[in-house]
């Protein structure tokens, strides 16, 4: 599904690589956390995934597509396989939650008659049916995320990226959107999700993948927020290259 | 469904931007303009010179009893200075140029000038021996006339010989410098509409950059979230060259056909509305064109992936 081949990625400007020689491979249908300080790449790798950078070293793998033989007109279409959750939602102000979501099919060029089916399909699974008139800002946070997850999936995509999407929501509203995640995984729908929330990942008990400074120093199934397998001073050896 | 979210973005664009959009029309109309008349003066030019130049002709200039200037030494040219004059210009290597000669006597001449002073008391002195005889030589192309000046201003006999061109060239130096100036105003009203139109599509970009960024995330075709900013920049050209084209037939009509041209008596040389109206698909054509272009690159940055 992906694959990360000893990618390397830093940005201009700083000395620090944003991800130090990464490997990481995700399966079909796997859920899995990615953890890590603000600044330990776990955005970069997503952004990878989805092919907004370019790693300036080694080979990454989505959907037995090699990225960086994928041509940039050709990206658009790749992405169209691929959904997206934000902490911060991103949805379109001026358009109700069912244009919200229907607007994603539009742009792709899906007809009419699917949009109708899909749409509703998606608020219902979301469940938000009996809200899709509302505007965004008519809706709570966790609502609006919910239209968010809503519009990633109703493409049904093969993966689903979340970037932090319980961060700005409670605890409970965070449980709710968690059992949506599971029940999309649970369809067949590969999730990586980078997070910051200690209790959301040691609940579930998935795979966790952790970061710091660029590197991955855990790669654990069925792990927590912090590991329980004997602690191997990563850190120190990081300080120490 | 594709095209309908298409031009409803393009609309809400252009909804959104309206002072941006109102000052494109407004450069485009007036750069446009510019532009026309230009073109429009150039065709003048053109048909002005067309028709001047077939008439115009080299004037051969003989010598009269008073003449002292060129070759005359104050004696009447005689006979045989003229033959020498009409057989040089019978000579082979001249005579391909030349469509026809005509002699004017210097009483032929004398009637002409008492007939063009006929006011003048002056003229009632005048008498042939005065006068010097002059040949106007038509030819085939006026722009050969130096072949004549030079093989027969040697000749005695020949006071002077004068290609009438000159007398038409200031006029068509002041139009075509009057041309200039118009090309000169356009471009840089051109450049300016073009920046302008870049800028505006940038701050239309910006503002919707939240739907942009969306459009990108889900997989939108980069010609998807491109076409409704660069028909937006389009639309406003269209409708600034529109504009442009209406000023022209107007200044053309009303301005050229009716004032000038009653001004002169009779506006059968002054270009009409047809030439205007033949400029205006160009006109269109170079807006419409120039605002998809800048619209293009403008978004560009945009779609970078």
């Amino acid at each position: 599904m992906i694959r990360f081949e000893n990618v390397s990625k830093s940005y201009p400007g700083t000395t620090r690589p944003a991800l130090g020689d990464v490997s990481l491979e995700i399966g079909k249908g796997e859920f899995v956390f990615l953890i890590g300080a603000s600044g330990s790449g776990k955005s970069s790798l997503l952004r990878l995934i989805l092919k907004e950078e370019k790693p300036n070293r080694g080979q990454i793998h989505v959907l037995g597509k090699k990225l960086s033989a994928l041509p940039s007109r050709k990206v658009p279409y790749f992405r169209r396989n691929l959904g997206v959750v934000f902490q911060d939602f991103r949805l379109l102000p001026n358009k109700s939650v069912y244009d919200n979501v229907a607007f994603t099919l539009q742009v792709i060029g899906k007809s009419r008659g699917f949009i109708q089916e899909a749409v509703p399909d998606a608020l219902k699974m979301v469940g938000l049916s009996g809200k899709s008139g509302r505007m965004p800002h008519e809706l709570s946070g966790g609502e609006q995320q919910r239209v968010a997850i809503a519009r990633a999936v109703v493409n049904k995509p093969a993966i689903l990226l979340a970037d932090e999407p319980t961060g700005n929501l409670d605890p409970e509203t965070s449980q709710g959107i968690m059992s949506l995640l599971e029940r999309i995984n649970l369809g067949g729908t590969t999730v990586v999700m980078a997070t910051h929330a200690q209790d959301v990942v040691d609940r579930m008990q998935r795979r966790v993948v952790e970061l710091m400074t660029g590197r991955i120093v855990r790669d654990e199934r069925g792990g927590g927020y912090v590991t329980q397998a004997i602690t191997v001073p990563f850190a120190a050896q990081a300080e120490d290259e | 469904m594709r095209l309908g979210l298409i031009l409803g973005e393009a609309f809400q664009g252009l909804r959104r931007n309206m002072s941006m959009v109102v000052s494109v029309v407004l450069v485009t109309f007036i750069s446009l303009t510019f532009v026309g008349v230009a073109i429009l003066l150039q065709q003048q030019i053109g048909s002005m010179k067309g028709y001047w130049y077939d008439r115009a002709q080299v004037a051969i200039y003989f010598c009269s009893a008073i003449d002292q200037t060129g070759n005359c030494v104050q004696a009447a040219a005689t006979q045989e200075q003229i033959d020498a004059v009409t057989a040089k210009l019978a000579d082979p290597s001249i005579a391909d140029y030349i469509e026809r000669t005509e002699y004017d006597s210097p009483e032929v001449v004398l009637a002409q000038t008492k007939d063009v002073y006929a006011d003048n008391p002056i003229a009632g002195f005048l008498t042939a021996d005065l006068l010097g005889g002059i040949i106007h030589v038509t030819l085939f192309d006026p722009s050969n006339a130096d072949v004549v000046v030079e093989s027969v201003s040697g000749l005695a006999g020949v006071e002077s010989v004068e290609d009438q061109r000159k007398y038409l060239e200031p006029i068509f130096s002041m139009l075509n410098a009057a041309s200039a100036a118009a090309i000169g105003v356009a471009a840089l009203m051109l450049v300016a509409a073009v920046l302008l139109i870049a800028t505006t599509i940038r701050l239309s970009a910006f503002s919707r950059r939240r739907e942009i960024g969306i459009m990108r995330l889900v997989g939108a075709s980069n010609r998807l979230i491109e076409t409704p900013f660069v028909l937006e920049g389009v639309f406003a050209a269209l409708i600034g060259s529109l504009l442009a084209s209406g000023a022209l037939v107007v200044i053309v009509q009303f301005f050229v056909q009716g004032q000038l041209g009653a001004a002169i008596g009779g506006g059968g040389l002054l270009i009409n509305r047809n030439d205007a109206l033949i400029v205006a698909p160009i006109l269109v054509g170079i807006g419409v064109v120039l605002a998809a272009l800048s619209a293009s690159v403008a978004i560009k940055r945009y779609l970078k992936v």
